[in-house]
Parts: structure tokens; sequence; C-alpha cells
């Protein structure tokens, strides 16, 4: 619970305090009456005050802004050039689909509001983003940007938009049984026993685990793309993620102690074996004996 | 006294003769093992076809019962604490923590447990092949169909045997595959819920269910089988082995190899090669990981969850199953009765009575000793190609979201196309079976009409130009063969005819020089370099002594056939 949207959450709290500050504060029905009148005062009051203070802060927040747009160039590292470049990135390669305030675009992209950098992380870095064309789902491929872009993309959509963060430090931290106890029960009807991959209905598809590395899956749970649902940190705690993360990786690293694996499919490899191998050399076998009559 | 010991002309000399000779002494046996030895097996390679079925089957009782030793076939919940890391702690029933001990702290266990598995897989796959083979040449017909009956019966229980034995290691996989078994029982009217309880013993999983299938899978079916493959065999051995058509070969005899020396040194080769490959795909191919798929929980399952082959079709026919609720008579038929029920209960109904029925639609009744060519009957064969088909649609459909998500086709296009193509698929298939073996029929009529072309060109005093055909028998007065079709393969080449000098010996490289071949040829006088000064190309070109036409090529066999009547 250390990752989460801060961000995002602090305004909804923040609403939720001053609505408790307007409540009347004793229950006899004179003092409702004179706090109702005496509200009504303030309310008017501080209507105006809003409106004067929003004023103020929209030339203040322009004057601020403005300069720094033209100041983007020179120097660099800071997060909020890191923003600006992003910007940059966002209007040439994203802005098409998902709009000039990630509002998204009807029939083309998703809102990325409250998306988040580790959408930007995933989505960007295992090349599903920029889309090559609207299909059933989105293709794995060579990432487009380089790793300092997608941190340039991901810091600008988190800043507009906020969302769900990347998780920091050892994300195999868990214990390897449990990770796969969970694997089987919540990733394992889509994504096979071994991380596979399935097919899904209507092109769509589970892909396989075998290209992931351990902050794309994590990311993957944490934003749900495609069809994934998302698992937030109140379904499977950050711990039970690295557990996961350790059995789907400790799983691929480890060799197949019966031999050639065929795949890791199951009985339809084991099928095609039996048929294209065993048959086979053993049709070929008796043909063999055949011709030493 | 002094004549008793001195032995007579014919007594055993030899440790093992006198040794035989004691034996026989006592029990008397040398006239009925002589008759066993000296029995005729008739030579073909799809004959042995069926042997690699019996071959695997003895493979299965044997690596079976070592791994009964260390097999525990209990439902109650452990926790694992074995030697597998990634499953340490975990709970489990007994029957996978055994099968897990198996795979990994057992000596040799994992190699047995997967030879056994890709026998069981090799066993279903031969009786197929097998099957097959009985069914083109015909060698059901009278007087076979009892073990044609037999051969069906057993193909049914290997299947049940199979299923049961993919059942026992407890694995997520596995409890799929008995989830899916628990719904077919359910599904069916009236009396499903009764089989169900009668079977399960409670709600699903149980607590029994692993331990009843064991007793069926180690002890009653494999019992059965066993009885059913020794009367088969010996109704075999009873009737004798049907043979295709040919030189000498008639409905009255059997030509071939005595069973002692060269059948037995064949079938013991055969069981070496048998075991080899299972021994060679138990070492080096993995099959049924349970570990990776970790133990049964009902609330968990995979994508990619399927059967062991054999009962694939059974999954693909319930995933093209349009989803019809019926409801008659107030009992509710749910789609996946027709599916994993309806479908196979045709087919092998249809398969078992077969041979009934071939003899109602054709009124042949008369007893068959040999074997057909499949393009002479091309009504069976073209039935078969279409069973094939609607078969195979069934097989890839059990297989379809794998095969969609390897080759990036949309899942529904593939339920779509298993269930358009089980309609259609079929009748296309019989209609071009059906012009290939008419086909195939006229192009052996043409060549036992006109002769085999030569491929030499002769230029007429007119000037015409025509092409040499070569006779196979003798011609009427328009040079037309006056050969009949005998049933047996029609040589079309002139080197299957001793057109050319024989076939250099040796299967995977020459084990003879060409040029010691082409000195032979010319010393006997006989190929077509050495005759053509004497003989006419279109005069009488019978095949001279040694060309005998060859069944697919092969060589011609060295020795003389053995030959017995038919009882």
């Amino acid at each position: 619970m250390s990752t989460p949207t801060a961000s995002s959450v602090a305004p909804a709290e923040g609403r939720r305090r001053g609505l408790r500050r307007l409540l009347p504060e004793d229950g006899t029905p004179a003092a409702a009456a004179r706090d109702r009148r005496r509200s009504k005062q303030r309310r008017r009051l501080a209507n105006v005050a809003g409106l004067m203070a929003a004023l103020v802060l929209t030339g203040v927040g322009y004057s601020a802004l403005a300069p720094g747009a033209s100041a983007a160039d020179d120097s660099t590292g800071n997060p909020s050039n890191a923003v600006e470049a992003g910007r940059e990135l966002y209007t040439r390669s994203c802005i098409t689909c998902h709009g000039s305030n990630l509002q998204g675009v009807t029939d083309r992209g998703p809102s990325l509001i409250g998306a988040g950098e580790a959408a930007v992380y995933f989505q960007v870095h295992t090349g599903r983003m920029p889309l090559v064309r609207q299909e059933a789902q989105a293709a794995e491929r060579p990432p487009i940007f380089s790793e300092e872009e997608i941190d340039q993309l991901m810091a600008y959509v988190q800043e507009n938009g906020g969302g769900p963060t990347l998780p920091s430090g050892d994300l195999r931290d868990g214990d390897l049984a449990e990770g796969g106890e969970l694997f089987r029960l919540n990733c394992a009807q889509c994504h096979n026993f071994t991380g596979q991959g399935g097919a899904l209905s209507s092109g769509k598809r589970a892909p396989s685990l075998a290209e992931a590395n351990d902050l794309t899956i994590y990311a993957a749970m944490l934003h749900g793309p495609e069809n994934m649902p998302v698992f937030g940190d109140n379904q499977l705690s950050p711990d039970e993620k690295r557990s996961i993360i350790d059995y789907v990786q400790t799983m691929k690293a480890s060799a197949d102690p019966g031999g050639y694996g065929a795949g890791r499919v199951g009985p339809v490899a084991e099928g095609l074996v039996i048929w294209v191998a065993a048959v086979g050399a053993l049709l070929f076998g008796i043909f063999w004996m055949g011709t030493k009559a | 006294m002094a004549t008793s010991t001195v032995p007579g002309p014919g007594a055993p000399a030899t440790l093992v003769g006198k040794a035989a000779f004691e034996v026989d002494d006592r029990l008397i046996v040398a006239g009925p093992v002589r008759r066993t030895l000296n029995k005729v097996f008739p030579d073909h390679w799809s004959f042995l076809l069926g042997e690699i079925a019996l071959y695997s089957f003895i493979m299965l009782l044997l690596s079976g019962t070592y791994l009964t030793f260390f097999y525990d076939a209990s439902m109650k919940e452990i926790v694992y604490e074995g030697s597998y890391s990634a499953l340490r702690g975990i709970e489990m029933s007994a029957a996978y923590e055994s099968t897990l001990d198996i795979s990994f702290d057992v000596r040799g266990g994992l190699f047995i447990r997967q030879m056994h598995h890709w026998a069981a897989l090799l066993f279903v796959a031969s009786i197929v092949v097998h099957l097959l083979r009985i069914f083109f040449t015909g060698a059901y017909r009278r007087p076979r169909e009892t073990n044609w009956f037999i051969g069906v019966g057993l193909l049914v229980l290997a299947m049940l045997e199979g299923f049961a034995g993919y059942t026992l290691p407890d694995d997520l996989l596995s409890g799929t595959g008995l989830r899916i078994f628990s719904a077919v029982f359910l599904s069916i009217p009236v009396i499903g819920t009764w089989v169900y309880f009668t079977v399960f013993g409670g709600d699903f999983p149980g607590e029994l269910i692993i331990g009843r299938l064991y007793i069926l899978h180690v002890l009653i079916i494999p019992a059965v089988l066993l009885a059913l493959i020794a009367l088969h065999l010996l109704i075999l051995v009873k009737q004798k082995h049907t043979q295709f058509p040919g030189a000498g070969r008639t409905e009255h005899n059997v030509v071939g190899n005595r069973l002692f020396p060269t059948f037995a040194a064949k079938a013991t080769g055969l069981l070496f090669i048998v075991f080899g490959v299972l021994a060679a795909l138990g070492g080096l191919v993995q099959i049924n990981p349970i570990w990776q798929m970790g133990p049964y929980n009902p609330s968990q399952v995979s994508a990619g969850s399927q059967p062991d082959w054999y009962i694939g079709f059974v999954d693909g026919g319930s995933r093209i199953m349009p989803p019809w609720e019926i409801d008659l008579w107030g009992y509710h038929i749910p789609p996946v009765l027709w599916g994993a029920l309806g479908i196979p209960g045709i087919m092998f109904s249809l398969l078992a009575f077969y041979p009934i029925i071939e003899r109602k639609l054709t009124g042949d009744t008369a007893s068959h000793h040999l074997l057909q060519r499949p393009r002479d009957v091309p009504v069976r064969t073209s039935l078969g190609a279409m069973a094939i088909t609607a078969y195979l649609v069934l097989f890839i459909s059990g297989g379809n979201d794998v095969v969609a998500d390897k080759f990036d086709i949309s899942l529904n296009a593939m339920t779509w196309a298993g269930r358009i193509g089980f309609l259609i698929l079929p009748p296309i298939v019989y209609w071009a079976t059906y012009r290939l073996c008419l086909g195939l029929e006229q192009h052996d009529r043409e060549v036992l009409e006109h002769g085999i072309e030569t491929g030499v060109i002769r230029r007429l005093p007119s000037g015409e130009f025509i092409e040499v055909h070569q006779p196979l028998g003798p011609v009427d007065e328009h040079g037309h063969g006056m050969l009949a079709y005998g049933g047996a393969s029609v040589p079309k080449k002139m080197n299957q005819v001793g057109g050319a000098r024989r076939a250099i010996r040796g299967f995977f490289k020459p084990i003879e020089e060409p040029a010691a071949v082409q000195r032979e040829a010319e010393q006997e006088a006989r190929g077509l370099e050495s005759e053509q000064a004497r003989r006419q190309l279109t005069g009488s070109g019978r095949p001279s002594e040694g060309g005998r036409p060859s069944e697919g090529g092969r060589p011609s066999e060295g020795g003389k056939p053995q030959q017995e009547p038919r009882a």
C-alpha cells in the first residue's frame, strides 16, 4: 500500500473534509435556522472570494507556465522538463487517438485519465503502443520509443492524468509456492498453466508471458491492459503480486526435467508428437521390415 | 539290454535336443508345437500395424506395474513437503503427492511415468491405424466380423482405460477433465443425476473417485483388455490371416512366412523397435508435466485444458455443438449431451455394425480371405474417407483454442469453421475419393488392355509417330491384352516387370556395387538392354522369370514364399 495513487486520492479527501465543515454543529432547530441564515451569507461571500481566487490563480499559473515552455530546451533532467518532452512525444504519436487532453477519442482510443505511468510503461515498452492499426487487440512488437522517451511519456501522462505508479524494489521478493497457487487461481484461466497464453473470443487473446519482464507483469496487473482485469492492490497485495512474478519467472527459467517440453502446451502438442514422431517412425520401421522379407 | 542304450538313427544328439526329447516324452507336445511353428503368416508391411498395438500394450503392463509400487490412490488432503520447491507447503491429495514423488524422488520414476503415458497414446493411435487398414482392405468381411467387433470393443476400452489413467494423478488438468466427465453424466436426461451419484458417491469431486478409477485402471479394464486381446489373436490364428491377391494366392491358401523362424524374428524385431521408440520418447520428450499444472482445485482452471488426443474428438464435438437447449416432455436436454455422448455413440455404433450394414447393402454373404484394394470398392473407401474427415474436423476442433492462439486465428472463426466443416467437408471428400478410386481403376484397366507405356517413340513408314506399349500378357488380334484384372496391383512402369536390372540392395545406402548388378543382369541375359536385340517390344512381353510384379515397388523376395492350405 506504499505505492498507490496519492495524487488522485488527495483531492477527493479534501473535498470530503470541506463538506464535513459545512454541516451544522449542534442539533437544535433554532441553532439550525441561525446557521442556515449565517451560512447563506457565508456562501455568498465564499463565492465571490472563490471567483477572485480562481482568477488570480489562473493568471499566476499562466505566467508561471508560459515562460517554462520556452525554456524547456536548455535544462534537462528536471522533472517538469521530462513532462514537457513527454508532451512533445504525446503530441506527435498519441494525440490522434487519445485526444489533446488525454480524454480519448470516440472509436479510436480510450481516455488516459487515471491510466497512470504503469499503463504507459506496459503499453509502450511492449511495443503495443503506438498502435499499428485498429484490430481485435494490439500486437506485441519491439518498442518504438527509447527507455528515456518512455520515461518522458510516463511523466507526462502521470502528471496530467494521474493513476497507478510503477513499483520499486525487488519484484520477485515473494513466496514461490504461494505465487503458484495465486497464478493458478487468478491468471491460468487465460494465460495457461505455464504462461503460454491462450485464445479469447473474436481474435482477442491472452498473450504468452515468455517475453514479459518483472515490471511488465506488475504494470499489467496494476492497470489491466486490453481484456485483462485490473488486479488492484486490494485484490492482490503488492506482496502477492511479487509472489506471482517470482513464480512466473522461476517457471520460465527452469528446465523441463522430462526432456523436450514441446512448447509446454500440453496434450495438443503431445498428440502431435505421438502421431508425427512415433507413428511416423514406426510406419517407417515396418515398411523397412517389409523390404527385408 | 544293449539295444536300448544305443541311440536310433533319428535320436537327438545335442544337449538341447536331448532335453527337448525328455520334455516331449512326458508332455507329448511335439505335434502341436510343430504345427504352430510351421504356421504361415502372409507378409505385408501393413499386417504389422496391429502388432504395434500389442507391443505398446505389453509396455503399458510392464511400466504400469512399476508405477503401482509408488502410487497412492487416495484423495486424502496433505501438505506437500517433497523436493519440488514450487509446490512446497501447498495442500494437495495423496494421489497428486505420490505422483510428484514418482516424478522427482523415485529412481527412474519420471522416465517410467513418461514412457507409460507415451505408450498409452501410441496404444490407441496404433489401434486406430490398424483399424483403418482392416477397414479399407475389407478384412472384416465374413468370417471375420467377430474379430472386428472385438477390435472396436478394444478401441473403446482402450480409450476408457486411457481416460482413467489420465485422471489418476489428480492434477489441475486431469481434474478439469474429470469435471467435464461429471457434467456429461449429469447431462443425461432422467437418469443423469443417479448415474453421477453412483459414480462419484457424493458432491464433486468427493473422496472416492480416484480410488474407484484406480481399480478400474489397474485391474478391471486391463483384465478385460487382456482377455479380449487373447481372444482376438486366437480367432486370428484359427481363421488364418487374410492376404492380398497376387501370384499364387487364392481364397484357399495362405502364402507367406512360417511362424518360425522368419515371422518370429520379424515380430521380435518389431517388439524392440516399438520399445525403443517408446523409451526414446519417455526419456527425451516431456509428457504431462503435472508439477507445472498444480494440484486439482475445483476453483481453478487453465486455458488450453485438453484431454489426451483420443478423447479430443469428444471435446471437439462439445465445442462446436451450437448452444441449443432442448426441452422434451418436461426433460431438459443440454447441448453437451449431443457433443459428448451423441456423436461418439453414433460413431462407434456405425463402426461396430459396419460389417453387418455392408453385408445387408451389398448382399455379399460369402466368405472372403483375399483382401481388396481400396480403389476396387469405391463406396466403402469413400465412406471411410468421409468418416475420417468428420473425425478430423472434430479432432482439430478439440484443440481449436490452441490452434487459434498459435496461428493467430479468431477462436470464433475456428468454431464456425468446425461447424460448417463438419457438415460440408465429408460429402466433398466422399465425392473426391469416389472419383479418385474410379480414376485409379480406369488406369489399371487401361494398362491391362493396352500395356505399359514404355516411353519409346517409334516412327512408322507412313511418317506417323506412335508410343510403343508393353502388353502384360497375351494379346488378341487387335493387340489388346487378354489378362483380366485379379485384384492385385498392376505394374505401370517397365522396371516393375523386369524392364531394367533389379533394384540395388540396401535400404539406407547401397550394400552392393551397381556395376556388379549390371554384370549379373547381362549374364542372366534378362533386362531391357540385353534382350532388346532379340525381342520385339510390341510382341509378347511376358515378364521373365523373377520379374514378378512386386507390391508397392518392393524388391522381389529372395526365397520362395511358403504356402499352406486354408482349412
